[in-house]
This record gives C-alpha cells, structure tokens and sequence, in this order.
C-alpha cells in the first residue's frame, strides 16, 4: 500500500546503482518508488504490461519500441537494475562529476544515446539498419497518413544519404556520421529532478 | 461474590450513562442545530503541531545517518517542457544533418522527440499518479503515509503506539456509533415523514431530517468542513456538480444543503437506505438496465430540474474517484440538459487522513475503516457562481469550462484525460492523431491520402 518503497531497497544496491549508473542517492530512491507504483503485480519486476498501462506512452506511436529498449533479448520481466542501467541513458552529460571512473564509459556518453536510438531502429538487433525495417519504423512513426510509395521514396534516399559502403543498409558507424552535427547530448537527455 | 457483581453493574451503567450523555450533548444536539463547540478545529491545530514535531524528529534522525529524507514531488519543482511537436522538429532541422530542403524531410534524428517524450513519461506521467493516493510532506503518525521506516527513532515509535490506541480504542468505536445512530435515523425518520402526504411540511420536515442525519454522520468522520462563497449555493432547478474523490463527498455536500442525489439502484443496506430516503423527497434511483439507455437518463434528470419545487441534483461528472490532485474529463450528459449549473469544489487536507477511495486496491467496508481510523477529515468546500451553456458553446465545451473553474478554485490541475483510464486502456485513437501530426510535419500540406495497410 503506498510507497514504502525506500524501506525495500538496501543501501548497498543502492551504492552499486549509484557506481554504474552516475544517479545520485535521492534519484536513485525517487526512481524506486516510481518503479514501484508501476509494478502492480508487486514481484519486483515490470513487464509490458506494467509499462502500457501509462496512458502517455501508449499513444506514443513508437512506445513499443522504447518498452522494448528496455527489455534485454527474449526477456519479459525487467529488474530495478535493468530498469535504472536503461533510463540512466538519459541523464545530461553535465551531471557526470569530473572524478568516475575514468575506464568504463558512462552509459550516458554520446556514444551510448546513439546507441540507444539506433536500437531503436533495429528491429531484428543484427547491428544493421536494413530498408524494411526503416520502412516498418516510419509507418509507426506516420500511422495511415502516408501512402507506401511515397514511405518508400523516403526510406530509398535516407538510406542512400547514408550508406556509404554500398550494402544498402546502415551501420551503428554510418548512423553515427549522419548525425554527427546533431546535438544528441541534449535532445536525448532529460531533467531527473535531485 | 454477587456484591461484586452488582457493584460491576452499577459501575458499567453509570458510565454508559455518562458516555451517551457526554455524546449526546457535545456531538447529537450541536449536530441536530448546526452549531459547533469548536472542539474538532482545537484538535486539528493539535494535531498539526505534532505532526511537524514528528517530521522534524525524522530529519533530524535521517541527518545523524547521514541521508537524506524521501520528499515526494510537490507541483511546484516538476519542469515539464510541453514544446509542441512542430516547435521541435523545426529545431531539429536547423541543427540538423545538413539537409538542403527546407522542413519537410525525414531526419534518422527525429525519433528521439518520441524516445524522449516516452522515456520522460516513464519516469513521471500525468495520469497513474492520480489514481494512487497523494504523497505527504510531513508525516502524520499514520503508517500506511510512511516512507522513511528506518528513521524513526524511539521516541516517534512511541508517538505512533499511542496513535494508534487513541485511534482504534477510542475515535474507532465512537465514529462507528454515531453512524450506526446517523444512518439508522436517517432510515427511521424518513420512512416516518413518508407517510406525510406531499406538501410544504413534508419537504420542510425531510429538509431538517435529512440535514441532522447528515451532520450526525459528518461528526462520525470527525470532518472538519469549511464552506467558503454560501451565496452561491445551488438553488432548485439546477444541477450541482462537483469533483470526485470518495463517497463521503456526498456526506460532506448534503450537511450543508439538501440535494437530490442520482444513482443506481442497489441491494442490501445501501438499497434500504435509498429506498427510505426516496419516501421522504424524490431522489433519481436508476435501475442497472436503465443506466445504459442515456435518453431515459437525460429525460428523468430534465424532468426533474422542470419541476422547481424538485431539489437540485447532485452529480459527480467524472464518473469515477481521483486522489483530489487533479480534475479529469468530465462526463458530457449532465451538460447537455440545458439547466443552470452550480460548479463545486471540495478539496481535502491531505495531512490528517486521506479521503481518496482507491477502488481497485480496497472495497467499500475496508475504506470505511481506514476513514473511521484516521485522524480526521478536513476539507473545504468552494461554492462557485453558477454557469449556464453559452451560445456557440457545445456540451463538451461547457463541461471544460466548469471544469477549469472547478480546478483553479480548488488548487488542483486541470487535466484533459479520463478518470477510465484508471481501469481500461487508453483510446487508440489518441495515438493516431500522434501520427497524424507527425505526418503532417513531414509531408507538409501535399499529403497522398491514400488508405494503406498499416
């Protein structure tokens, strides 16, 4: 009943999501208990459904795909580890201190948003962004809006934009090319408040 | 042996005696007047200095260890930039990866305006936390608002032991006499003042009846009400409608006033009581089979507000409880009548017990306990000049406007979901206007609408 949440995460699980993820002890706490009140079925664990339920990201047009993201291959239950490795993608670069852990890369460089949203594009995680799965991304992106061909056309020359070794699909290192202007340190960052 | 008996009788009578004289006194005739000692408010001050001395306590134990206290979000801190969809996607093309053309191409960096618009939601979205009770700044010695257990030093669990004696071994059986007492009259006296035949001493006498029930009940809750605007209260031939949060809003409203109430037939207790009320002065009672038909609905309740000398009716448009953060949609059929509305806003006190009923975690006898077993109910209700339907303004309309009025006054935000959500999924059609606008940002005005296999 309620959020007694913070009674049933220890201090030392806390110390070690702290250390691999860079939130902070009150982030950390606050986070649980939202993990908490989504876990209806109080095992500890979210599934789909658990997600689904929050009605702003049903109408997400791509809110399956981010569950998805969230959910490692052919698993169907994720964790509060899982749960905070996954969101600490998004913590603004600025928050990291000067002082980590210099060898292991944070999970919110650069780096790792991109490779979060390249994920986001493939379907079938083999590494390659291939046309159908581009088209298959778009028309959840587009709904019944727009006709195949003209999806089609689109998926053609974004593609061809990109590819630069010719096999018609796109690599995690082409996509990082092609948005190598764009700042994905803001765009794929939100305000976790302290 | 049988001294000793007689000696326990005497003693069991004479503080029976003084118990329902203490009662009768203090609670039954100030109930039966509408006066008030004043009491109920001295405990609440009480009640607030302890609570902040147990708070306090709290943080001073949770510094010691050297942590800090869960806070939960007040409305202030939440920074949520509601950009609209085009807005970002035009800042995405300025920055974006070079392309010549002007807005209207795909960029791979479109997605992460969803992947953040969906991933921000995870983190904290409007609609699941209205359904779940409202998180406290300061703790209230009751554990079921608690979230720093491992702070509390010994002094506070004390507090708390005592809490709960005063709690369950004294408000508990007293609460639950005076409903028994303010329900049972209520069933007696109305059944009573059914036989009258129809005319002004009848709705005189039901009138005070109903009112001195009510407030028997009110005093059970130990609710401290105040009413704010009186000038505005519904007059006959309207409709009243107010915002959601527990059944005892219907208690808290009928005290002050006397309404007509809507709803569904039901079974046991409840249908007794209904059916004794419905003897004295006319209430809306639907059969189950005659909910879904909406005309006959709309046709009882235009027929009733037509008659002047019929009580307002009372409504609640939401359809469903909300924890009393926030208004959700509210139901157009009330609005459609065409009669003068009388907006209401109840908002509660969080602090000395929450009201909100959580109908899918707990049933009604369950609710009632944790009412009867909290510290108090303290509300205020806000009498809101009455609204008619303007020209050009539909039912949906006018309902968002009562909607917003009700909000601003009571201090909760104005959302435009549905209190559904809180049992079913939401609509699909929700996410292909999603789509809609996205396509539109991409294809710009020359879009080729033919229908596709999605």
């Amino acid at each position: 009943m309620g959020s007694r949440a913070s009674s049933l995460l220890r201090e030392e699980d806390i110390e070690e999501i702290k250390k691999e993820t860079g939130f902070s002890h009150s982030q950390i706490t606050r986070l649980y208990s939202r993990f908490h009140s989504l876990d209806k079925g109080e095992n500890g664990a979210l599934s789909r459904e658990d997600f689904q339920r929050i009605p702003e990201l049903a109408i997400n047009p791509l809110g399956d795909r981010i569950i998805n993201a969230f959910f490692p291959e052919g698993e169907d239950q994720v964790n509060f580890r899982g749960f905070m490795r996954t969101l600490a993608h998004f913590r603004p670069v600025e928050d990291n201190e000067k002082n980590k852990d210099p060898t292991a890369e944070p999970l919110n460089s650069r780096n790792n948003k991109l490779l979060f949203a390249f994920r986001l594009y493939d379907l079938d995680r083999d590494d390659k962004i291939s046309r159908d799965e581009l088209l298959q991304v778009l028309r959840m992106m587009v709904g019944v809006n727009i006709s195949d061909e003209q999806l089609g056309s689109i998926a053609d020359r974004t593609i061809q934009e990109a590819d630069t070794n010719g096999d018609m699909s796109i690599s995690f290192s082409e996509f990082i090319k092609v948005l190598e202007k764009v700042d994905v340190e803001q765009k794929m960052s939100i305000r976790f408040l302290h | 042996m049988f001294l000793f008996d007689n000696l326990l009788c005497m003693l069991l009578g004479i503080s029976f005696t003084v118990w329902f004289t203490l009662l009768l006194v203090f609670i039954i005739v100030p109930a039966v007047f509408g006066v008030s000692f004043g009491i109920r408010r001295l405990y609440m001050n009480t009640l607030l200095k302890i609570f902040e001395w147990a708070t306090l306590r709290m943080e001073r134990g949770a510094k010691e260890k050297n942590q800090q206290l869960y806070k939960p979000y007040s409305n202030g801190e939440k920074s949520k930039e509601l950009a609209s969809l085009e807005q970002e996607m035009q800042e995405m093309r300025r920055s974006g990866s070079g392309s010549a053309l002007g807005g209207a191409e795909f960029e791979m960096s479109d997605i992460f305006h969803f992947c953040r618009r969906g991933v921000e939601s995870i983190v904290d979205d409007e609609v699941t936390k209205r359904f779940t009770a409202e998180e406290l700044e300061s703790w209230n010695l009751l554990t079921r608002s608690n979230y720093n257990f491992n702070h509390i030093s010994t002094r506070l669990t004390v507090l708390w032991g005592l809490g709960v004696l005063i709690r369950y071994g004294i408000l508990l059986p007293l609460r639950v006499t005076l409903a028994f007492t303010g329900v049972g009259l209520l069933v007696f006296l109305t059944s009573l003042i059914g036989l009258l035949p129809n005319g002004g001493m009848k709705s005189f006498l039901s009138e005070k009846a109903h009112l001195m029930c009510y407030r028997i009940c009110v005093r059970a809750l130990t609710a401290i009400i105040t009413y704010h605007d009186s000038e505005n209260k519904p007059k006959n031939g309207g409709i009243c409608v107010a915002n959601h949060t527990s059944p005892i809003d219907v208690i808290i409203l009928s005290s002050d006033g006397c309404y007509a109430m809507v709803g569904q037939v039901h079974g046991g207790l409840m249908g007794v009581i209904q059916r004794a009320m419905v003897k004295a002065c006319p209430h809306i009672w639907f059969e189950r089979s005659e909910v879904k038909d909406r005309h006959l609905v709309a046709k009882r309740l235009s027929d009733h507000v037509a008659d002047k000398t019929k009580l307002p009716i009372l409504i609640f448009p939401e359809g469903t409880c909300i924890n009393n953060t926030s208004v959700m949609m509210f139901k157009k059929g009330s609005f459609e009548i065409g009669c003068t509305v009388y907006p209401v806003a109840i908002k509660y006190d969080p602090r000395f017990g929450d009201a909100f009923w959580n109908s899918s975690k707990f049933g009604m006898v369950n609710y009632l306990l944790h009412m009867m077993s909290s510290w108090a109910i303290v509300c205020s209700v806000w009498y809101l000049p009455p609204m008619s339907r303007e020209e050009g303004e539909d039912a949906v309309q006018f309902a968002n406007r009562v909607k917003a009025a009700i909000a601003r006054k009571g201090g909760l935000a104005d959302l435009l979901w549905d209190g559904g959500l809180k049992r079913d999924k939401v609509k699909e059609v929700f996410k292909e206007e999603q789509q809609k606008l996205y396509s539109k940002v991409l294809v710009g005005g020359n879009r080729t609408r033919e229908p596709t296999a999605a």
